[in-house]
């Protein structure tokens, strides 16, 4: 597990890392000696990528897949539903859950 | 906390149970008014309401009904009929009986409307808990315990703090011979190979693969995982990343049984629950809130439920105190008085895993010894009991 004060990576295979706090926009973190520039505001738990992911490759967390990118990821961007999709069965939110509701 | 015993209630078939509880059971949604009114008055006081709301029969709702009156928390009941539902009292009171507690049956119908059912209910609570106040004490220890964990209002950090942390607990758990079972298959969703590779045999591993299969089916023919927007909400993308945390609940022990709701293991270890209704989806939803879950569980022969929130859930349960452990220190800030413990500290590096793995088993000890749970403190009672189908468990699921 690789540790910052904001950041925690739960597997050395991972992609993403975890927010442990939340981080404004703009700040700098350091990870695997490489400075990283944080492009959006990033909420505690929520998961940036530490690599350049392109679309169709596995989001791995825990060192396991956890669905895969529906875009091309840049360093530092946040990874959620509007990027990552689940190899299973669609997520829904209270936005689009009227697609659920409707087949 | 090593070798630590306890007073609980020795029941007259034997078992042990850590709460001597009244419970009136509604038999049909239109007796559970009378139900609640009979209970309102001792509510704190060790009175509470169960029940099933359907009026068409249903094996499973059934023996889960039998499982709870029959619990080891329970020292008596008192059955509340409307009187034309299918629910079939007479046998749910015989198992009662058989089980050497107090039952009385009050028919709505007969015994001439709400008023003088809730009088005569009333009466027959005043009575019985007299009668229970006699209730013999016997020893007990973690090899006695049947500890449940379900997590809800999950988010992002209830994997790395609160699931992991209970995981650790249930590994305790497993070495001191208690029961530890941790549930939904539907959860546990992309981790289908490692959870096959901890069977204890070939053949149970064989059935944890079917069920497992069958979750991944049942969910897909709903069309909606089990998965809220709230997840969400709290950094969790999919199914498959909110499964992972689940899964770590369960720690790293072997599985030594797969159980449907109401069987109650004999031997010690980790059970996984398969609240999977089976063959062809008849009834909706495998489960509709983390309460359908919980009375599973607790149908099971839990004594005590050890529920993960990371969003802040503040339900309890009727029959079992329910232990919540906060994963989420922003959610621990805003709800603490809901909350028993704050592995929240995990996230902040204030805390490490085992350090709250410790807080838990003292709290279960805590708990164990008749001290109320923030939630039970708190009068959560919540029960919910669906309508579903199961097929009995195989003869490889159990040790």
């Amino acid at each position: 597990m690789e540790n910052s004060n904001n950041l925690i990576r739960l597997n050395p295979l991972d992609n993403v890392l975890v927010a442990r706090r939340e981080i404004a926009k703009g700040e700098q973190v350091v990870i695997s000696g490489k400075e990283l520039m944080i492009s959006q505001h990033i909420d505690l738990g929520f998961k940036l990528a530490v690599v350049k992911i392109s679309a169709g490759e596995k989001i791995f967390k825990y060192g396991i897949p956890i669905g895969s990118a529906s875009k091309d990821i840049l360093p530092g961007e946040i990874v959620h539903i509007h990027n990552l999709q689940s190899d299973y069965s669609q997520t829904y939110t209270i936005e689009n859950q009227n697609e659920y509701e409707g087949k | 906390m090593k070798g630590s015993k306890w007073e609980g209630y020795i029941r007259k078939d034997g078992r042990k149970g850590i709460r001597n509880l009244i419970l009136v059971a509604y038999l049909v949604e239109c007796a559970h008014h009378v139900s609640t009114e009979i209970a309102i008055p001792y509510k704190h006081d060790g009175v509470q309401v169960i029940g099933f709301g359907g009026c068409y029969p249903n094996k499973h709702a059934d023996r889960v009904m039998k499982r709870l009156c029959t619990h080891p928390n329970v020292g008596a009941v008192l059955l509340v009929s409307l009187g034309c539902e299918s629910f079939n009292k007479r046998s749910l009171a015989n198992t009662i009986e058989e089980s050497g507690r107090p039952v009385n049956t009050l028919v709505i119908q007969e015994t001439g409307g709400t008023r003088k059912t809730v009088a005569e209910g009333r009466r027959w609570v005043e009575e019985t808990r007299l009668i229970l106040k006699e209730t013999p004490k016997v020893e007990m220890g973690l090899s006695d315990l049947v500890v449940g964990a379900i997590c809800g209002g999950s988010d992002a950090t209830s994997g790395i703090s609160g699931n992991p942390a209970v995981g650790m607990v249930f590994d305790k758990l497993s070495n001191e011979n208690s029961i530890a079972i941790f549930e939904e298959t539907g959860e546990m969703i992309g981790c289908e190979d490692h959870l096959v590779s901890r069977a204890q045999t070939l053949g149970l591993a064989e059935e944890l693969r079917k069920s497992m299969q069958k979750a991944a089916r049942y969910y897909t023919v709903m069309g909606h995982a089990s998965f809220a927007p709230g997840n969400a909400d709290g950094g969790l993308s999919t199914i498959e990343e909110k499964s992972l945390g689940a899964y770590s609940k369960s720690g790293s022990s072997k599985i030594s049984g797969l159980l449907k709701p109401g069987d109650i293991p004999e031997k010690g270890g980790l059970y996984l629950l398969d609240v999977v209704p089976d063959g062809e989806p008849r009834f909706g939803f495998p489960n509709i809130n983390d309460n359908a879950e919980i009375s599973e569980l607790i149908s099971c022969g839990c004594h005590i439920i050890l529920f993960i929130t990371g969003r802040g859930s503040v339900v309890g349960s009727a029959i079992s105190p329910v232990i919540k452990i906060c994963a989420n220190p922003k959610t621990y800030d805003r709800m603490s008085d809901d909350m028993d413990v704050n592995a929240g500290k995990v996230i902040l590096g204030d805390a490490d895993l085992q350090t709250i793995a410790d807080e838990i088993l003292a709290k279960i000890h805590e708990i164990s010894m008749g001290n109320k749970s923030a939630s039970e403190g708190l009068g959560h009672q919540e029960f919910v009991l669906q309508y579903k189908s199961f097929q009995p468990a195989g003869p490889s699921c159990l040790p």
